[in-house]
C-alpha cells in the first residue's frame, strides 16, 4: 500500500523525472492552476507592504533568537513537557526515530496507528517500517490519504494531493474504497473519505502528529490544521505520538502569535487556519478524553549540522509554509516528484542536503534560476538564493579537509574545474582575451553542430564571424 | 552517549550566536487596532462567517429559544449538553420538554465511543473568549465540558459573550496569563473543519464539525 522507501539518489534521473513533468498537460494544468491560485491568496492576506515587511522582519528575528538558544530551549522544553506528564524521546537518525515510535507501537500491541499530517514522519519513512512491522498506519488528512491510497507520495508539503485530478481521485476511490461508486463531486469525495476515515479513529491505538510549534516556557505542542483530522489523532486514540525536527522550538508564548499569522497566510491565503491545537498534558485525572499517554520524539536527522554554520543555520528558520514552492517557476513546471526528495521545491533543495548528504543530493541546487522569488516570499526572510548558491560551492568544489557539509565536492569534477580556471585566465588577459576572440571569428566552423544540453533545445552556439571590436574599428 | 547527550552536545559545539530577544509587544501596538466592543464584535462576525460560521446575535433570553430554532431548521432533536455548565443546566432544563432530547458527557469516552460518533448529531459548548482580528473561537475544554464535544458531533453550537471578544490572538494570551496556566488542551476554532485538498476546492466537514453556529450573546438586542 505504501510508496517505496527513498533508497536512489535524488540527483540523478532527476532530468528524466523533470521532463516527463514537463511533458505531461495534465500534470502541468494541476499544478500551474494550483500554484497560481495559492499565490493570489497570499497575496489577499497581504495588502499593506509595510505591515507584511514589518511582520516578516519580526517572524525573523522570531527565528533567530530561538535558534541562537537551541540547546538551551530543548532542554528546557523536555523539563516542562515532563513536568507536564508529556514523554520525551530524542532520535538522531530516522532510524532511531522509527524504532522509538514503533516501540511504543508494540509495547502496547498496537494494530492501527491513525496519522495527522506529518512532513518529520514521512522524513524518516514512518508507513514503510510501521507496515514492515506488521503495524498498520493511516493517514488521515485527506491529501495524504488519497496519496496512500494510491501508493505515492506527497508532492508539496502543504497539498500533498495536488498532483491529481478530481477524476483520477474519483477513479481511485471507486476502485479501491470497498462499495464506493464512482463520483466526481468533490463533496461526495470528501464524505467518502470522513467516512471511513472515522471508523478509524474509533479503532486506532495510536495517534500520530506532527508539530509546528514547541513552546519551551509552558511545554506545549502547537497544530495547526483545517479538516480536524489532527485534533482527531491527538484526541481519540488512548496514546497520542507526536514528532518534530529540533528547530519548531519558540522559548515563549508570545512568539506564536506572528508565527501562526505568518504561516497561514502564506501558506494558503487564510487569515488563521480552522483550528489551533495546543497540547499541554495527557489526560488529567478527571477529564473524561485525551490520551492517556502523550510522547514527543524530537528529530536531529542532519539539523544540527546546519546549525554548526552561520549561513547554513538559517535553514532552520523554516516553518514549513510552502509559500517558496507556491512561487518557484521550477517547482510550478516540474511538480513536487521530481525532486525525488520528501521535501521537494526551494525549501527541499536547501534543506534535503542536510538530510541525506551531498552525495545524494549534489546537483539539487543547480535547479533553480536564482530568480529570488522564494526568498522574496519567505516569511521568515530565509535568503534561499543566497543558500543555494552556497550549497552550489559545497557541491562543486575540490575536496577539502573539515568540509561544513556532508558530501562536500561530491559534484566536482576536474576537468570542468581546469576550463573554467583556463576561462578565468584568458578573461582576465586583454591580450589572451583578444587572442581568443580572434580565433573564435575565424575558426567558428570548428564548433561542433552538438553542444550538450544547450543543444537540446536551441540552436548551436558560433562566435561572430567579426568582433565587436573590429566591427567599431571599421566605423573609424 | 544517548542520542539527546550527542544531540546537545553537537549543538552546543556551535558557534554560539546569540540574537537580539524581538519585542512582540511593540509590533501589535504599531500594527492592530484596539477598538471598541461593538466593533470588535463586527469584525468577528465578518471574519467567521467568510469562513463559513453561521452566527446569530441573542440575549440571555433569547438564546434558548434560538437555539430551539437552530436545531429545528435542521430537523435535529437530540443535543449533547455540559452538566455543570450554566448553558448546560439551562438547556437541560428548558429543552427536553420542548421535544429534544438532551445528553450529557458523563463518563469516560471509552465507554460510549461509538455512540459519540454515531449517534450524537450536535452539541452545545461555551467559548471562553474569541478573537475579532481573525474571527476565531478559544475553547479551553475541561473535565465538565471536554475536548470531543467540539469535534466529533456534525452540527457543533457555541455560546460567547459578546464582552469577552479581544482584539488579537495575542493580546488575549497576555489579557489572561496563558503563559501559566494554559489547560491540558486549548483550542483556537475559526469555522466549520474543511478541506481544499482536492483540487483546490474548497469542502466543508472534512473530519470535524460540518456546520458551526455562534450564539453571540450581548446586551444591545
Ligand atoms: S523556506 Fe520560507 S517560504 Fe519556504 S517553506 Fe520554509 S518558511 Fe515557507
Amino acid at each position: 500500500m505504501n510508496a517505496q522507501p527513498i533508497h536512489f539518489k535524488p540527483s540523478e534521473g532527476f532530468r528524466d523525472r523533470a521532463k516527463a513533468v514537463v511533458d505531461n498537460p495534465f500534470l502541468r494544468q494541476s499544478f500551474r492552476g494550483a500554484m497560481d491560485f495559492l499565490m493570489s491568496k497570499r497575496a489577499g492576506q497581504f495588502p499593506d507592504v509595510e505591515e507584511l515587511e514589518s511582520l516578516r522582519t519580526l517572524g525573523e528575528q522570531i527565528r533567530q533568537y530561538n535558534l541562537g538558544k537551541l540547546p538551551e530551549l530543548l532542554v528546557r522544553l523536555e523539563e516542562n513537557l515532563t513536568r507536564n506528564g508529556i514523554q520525551v524521546h530524542w532520535a538522531e537518525t530516522p532510524d532511531e526515530a522509527n524504532e522509538i515510535i514503533l516501540g511504543i507501537c508494540k509495547r502496547v500491541d498496537a494494530k492501527l496507528m491513525v496519522k495527522g499530517k506529518s512532513m518529520v514522519s514521512e522524513e524518516i519513512e514512518l508507513n514503510h517500517a510501521a507496515e514492515a512491522a506488521g503495524i498498520g498506519a493511516l493517514e488521515s488528512d485527506m491529501g495524504e490519504y488519497i496519496v496512500q491510497l494510491a501508493g505515492e507520495k506527497p508532492s508539496h508539503i502543504i497539498m500533498p494531493a495536488i498532483h491529481k485530478t478530481k477524476e483520477e481521485i474519483a477513479k481511485l476511490f471507486h476502485e479501491k474504497v470497498p462499495g464506493v461508486e464512482y463520483t466526481d463531486n468533490v463533496d461526495a469525495l470528501i464524505q467518502i473519505g470522513r467516512k471511513v476515515l472515522r471508523e478509524k479513529f474509533l479503532e486506532a491505538d495510536i495517534g500520530l502528529s506532527g508539530v509546528n510549534f514547541a513552546i519551551a516556557e509552558t511545554g506545549t505542542l502547537c497544530l495547526v490544521e483545517n479538516e480536524g483530522n489532527g485534533r482527531m489523532c491527538t484526541t481519540t486514540p488512548p496514546i497520542h505520538v507526536a514528532i518534530t525536527g529540533i528547530e519548531k522550538i519558540v522559548e515563549q508564548l508570545s512568539h506564536v502569535p506572528p508565527l501562526l499569522s505568518l504561516l497561514t497566510r502564506s501558506a494558503t491565503g487564510q487569515n488563521i487556519s480552522t483550528y489551533f491545537n495546543m497540547i499541554s498534558s495527557p489526560r488529567k485525572p478527571g477529564e473524561k478524553d485525551g490520551p492517556e499517554e502523550v510522547h514527543l520524539v524530537l528529530l536531529d536527522n542532519g539539523r544540527s549540522q546546519a546549525y554548526a554554520d552561520e549561513q547554513l543555520r538559517k535553514t532552520l528558520q523554516c516553518i514549513r509554509c510552502g509559500a517558496c514552492m507556491n512561487h518557484c517557476p521550477v517547482y510550478t513546471r516540474i511538480g513536487g516528484h521530481a525532486y525525488g526528495t520528501t521535501y521537494p521545491g526551494p525549501i527541499g533543495k536547501i534543506i534535503s542536503p542536510h538530510m541525506l548528504g551531498l552525495e545524494a543530493t549534489a546537483t539539487m541546487a543547480t535547479a533553480s534560476s536564482l530568480c529570488g522569488a522564494c526568498g522574496e516570499v519567505c516569511p521568515v526572510k530565509i535568503p534561499i538564493p543566497e543558500l543555494l548558491m552556497r550549497l552550489r560551492e559545497e557541491s562543486f568544489s575540490a575536496p577539502h579537509p573539515n568540509p561544513a557539509m556532508r558530501g562536500q565536492g561530491a559534484g566536482y569534477n576536474g576537468l570542468v574545474s581546469f576550463v573554467w580556471r583556463a576561462w578565468a585566465t584568458v578573461y582576465r588577459s586583454p591580450m589572451l582575451y583578444g587572442l581568443a576572440t580572434w580565433a573564435g571569428s575565424r575558426f567558428s566552423w570548428l564548433m561542433p553542430s552538438s553542444q550538450g544540453p544547450w543543444t537540446t533545445v536551441r540552436t548551436p552556439l558560433k562566435p561572430a564571424p567579426k568582433r565587436l571590436r573590429d566591427m567599431l574599428k571599421e566605423r573609424g | 552517549m544517548s542520542a539527546r547527550d550527542r544531540i546537545l552536545a553537537k549543538l552546543k559545539a556551535a558557534p554560539n550566536l546569540p540574537k537580539p530577544e524581538p519585542d512582540v509587544a511593540a509590533w501589535f501596538a504599531g500594527h492592530r487596532p484596539v477598538e471598541n466592543t461593538a466593533d470588535k464584535v463586527a469584525r468577528f462576525r465578518k471574519c467567521i462567517e467568510f469562513a463559513h460560521a453561521e452566527v446569530h446575535a441573542v440575549t440571555a433570553i433569547t438564546w434558548l429559544p434560538k437555539l430551539r430554532e437552530v436545531l429545528a431548521a435542521r430537523q435535529i432533536d437530540k443535543l449533547l449538553v455540559a452538566e455543570e455548565t450554566p448553558h448546560g443546566n439551562a438547556a437541560l432544563d428548558e429543552l427536553p420538554p420542548q421535544g429534544i432530547e438532551c445528553s450529557t458527557y458523563d463518563m469516560p469516552i471509552e465507554a460510549w465511543k461509538t455512540e459519540m460518533f454515531h449517534a450524537t448529531p450536535a452539541s452545545l459548548t461555551a467559548a471562553r473568549a474569541a478573537i475579532a482580528e481573525t474571527g476565531t473561537l478559544i475553547l479551553w475544554p475541561d473535565a465538565k465540558e471536554p475536548r470531543l464535544m467540539s469535534l466529533v458531533p456534525p452540527v457543533h453550537i457555541v455560546l460567547l459573550d459578546s464582552a469577552k471578544i479581544y482584539n488579537t490572538f495575542y493580546e488575549a494570551t497576555q489579557a489572561e496569563g496563558w503563559k501559566d496556566s494554559l489547560p491540558t488542551n486549548a483550542l483556537l476554532i475559526s469555522g466549520p473543519s474543511k478541506t481544499a485538498d482536492i483540487q483546490v476546492t474548497l469542502a466543508y466537514g472534512a473530519h470535524g464539525p460540518k456546520e458551526l453556529i455562534v450564539l453571540l450573546m450581548g446586551d444591545e438586542q
